[in-house]
């Protein structure tokens, strides 16, 4: 039967739970576009044939193949863009810059764009709020305080603070810091938010 | 689940499937008996018990009974039936339809086509005269079995839930799920960690494979 391998990268996709990007399957996409050729050609020699032969008993045959290429179609752009959505996911809960695992999981039009995303993201967010702009990336919930309570989970190195001076983040330090400057990191992993 | 990830949503309860919805790819590729109404040359390949051979252009016979995915199904109905006709699977034919009738709880939805309620609504497309009752039999089943997905989704806290959700179909375990959340979400509250900034579900997941990496 047709559309095997397309309905095997929605499945590939709809296993990946949690919104996790898996690799791109530039073979699986391939085998998908090419079945889809093989399909368009049969077609239309086959439309030629019912034409210009008198075969019009081979149009159910060409209505099989035409439904097939649509569903590949369906499939195939279903999957491109749900990975479009986990990719514009990982800005708001990764940030700005991915780790190269990530990295090598997308395809390069992915990268390209995640680097759109980014810049229209960047050029909403300095539009707002006067003269500074505003990071709606931050304060995801709603701030119960300005300095909060952190606990390094791994080792991370020097952090500069506001004024100047910088604080060294090393596994199981803690720390009183302004909430600002660890969001982030918190939302990464490297340190914890420690409620008192 | 990553709470910025917003993946399309099933459309197969309405009129029609999302196009985009991966779960609706996956709904419309389980099978349907169909009846062939006129034969189909060159496609004998894909059915080789029922091709007719080289002499008839390896045709599928006019006749043939065969199962179909939905999607292709629908791609091929037409109302004057040239093509082919469809029949109803058993678990929304009238046997069935009564057990449901009789008790809606027992039954092992996720056994009976894992997409009981999104296939049953789109089979509805297809002009049966017992569509009426088909969409009374998905409707009823459904009042029959909320209550208890509701009670277990909002009452399982913390604990093993396979069991609740194995006789559920696809749609009643995406209810469990959003129960459930809700459930976590109003502890987390109770608990006061609401304000508690953490690292992302995404986030961690990914670290938890890279540690399967290194272990290879």
């Amino acid at each position: 039967m047709f559309c095997e391998k397309a309905l095997e990268l929605v499945r590939e996709l709809h296993r990946a739970s949690e919104g996790q990007l898996p690799a791109f399957n530039e073979d699986g996409l391939r085998q998908v576009l090419e079945e889809m050729k093989a399909l368009y050609e049969q077609n239309q020699s086959d439309v030629n044939e019912a034409k210009s032969g008198g075969r019009s008993d081979l149009i159910p045959t060409i209505k099989f193949r035409h439904c097939s290429l649509l569903r590949n179609r369906r499939c195939a752009v279903a999957y491109l863009y749900d990975r479009l959505l986990r990719i514009r996911a990982l800005r708001w809960e990764y940030g700005s810059v991915l780790p190269n695992a990530l990295r090598f999981h997308m395809s390069a039009e992915e990268m390209e764009w995640f680097n759109h995303y980014k810049k229209s993201l960047a050029i909403y967010m300095r539009s707002l709020g006067g003269d500074e702009g505003l990071d709606i990336t931050q304060d995801m919930k709603p701030p119960k305080s300005l300095y909060i309570e952190v606990r390094c989970l791994k080792d991370y190195g020097e952090f500069e603070v506001d004024d100047g001076t910088s604080v060294l983040l090393k596994k199981n330090s803690q720390h009183f810091l302004p909430r600002w400057k660890c969001e982030q990191l918190i939302r990464q992993g490297i340190l914890e938010h420690v409620l008192s | 689940m990553s709470e910025a990830y917003f993946r399309v949503e099933s459309g197969a309860l309405g009129l029609q499937e999302n196009f985009l919805s991966l779960d609706d790819i996956l709904m419309s590729h389980e099978k349907l008996p169909v009846r062939t109404e006129t034969s189909m040359p060159r496609l004998g390949a894909f059915f080789l018990e029922r091709s007719g051979g080289a002499d008839t252009d390896n045709a599928i016979p006019q006749g043939s009974k065969l199962e179909l995915p939905l999607w292709l199904a629908k791609g091929l109905y037409d109302n004057k039936r040239r093509i082919l006709s469809v029949e109803l699977p058993k678990i929304y034919q009238e046997g069935w339809r009564t057990v449901f009738s009789a008790d809606a709880n027992v039954v092992d939805l996720h056994k009976m086509g894992p997409h009981f309620y999104g296939f049953g609504s789109q089979l509805l497309h297809f002009d049966n005269p017992e569509n009426v009752d088909i969409s009374q039999s998905l409707l009823q089943t459904f009042i029959g079995r909320f209550r208890r997905i509701m009670d277990c989704s909002q009452n399982a806290y913390n604990e093993d839930t396979s069991a609740l959700v194995a006789r559920l179909d696809e749609m009643e375990r995406g209810l469990f799920q959003t129960g459930q959340k809700g459930l976590n979400d109003f502890q987390c509250w109770e608990k006061g960690q609401a304000s508690q900034i953490t690292a992302s579900n995404l986030v961690q997941n990914y670290k938890k494979r890279k540690f399967t990496d290194m272990e290879d």
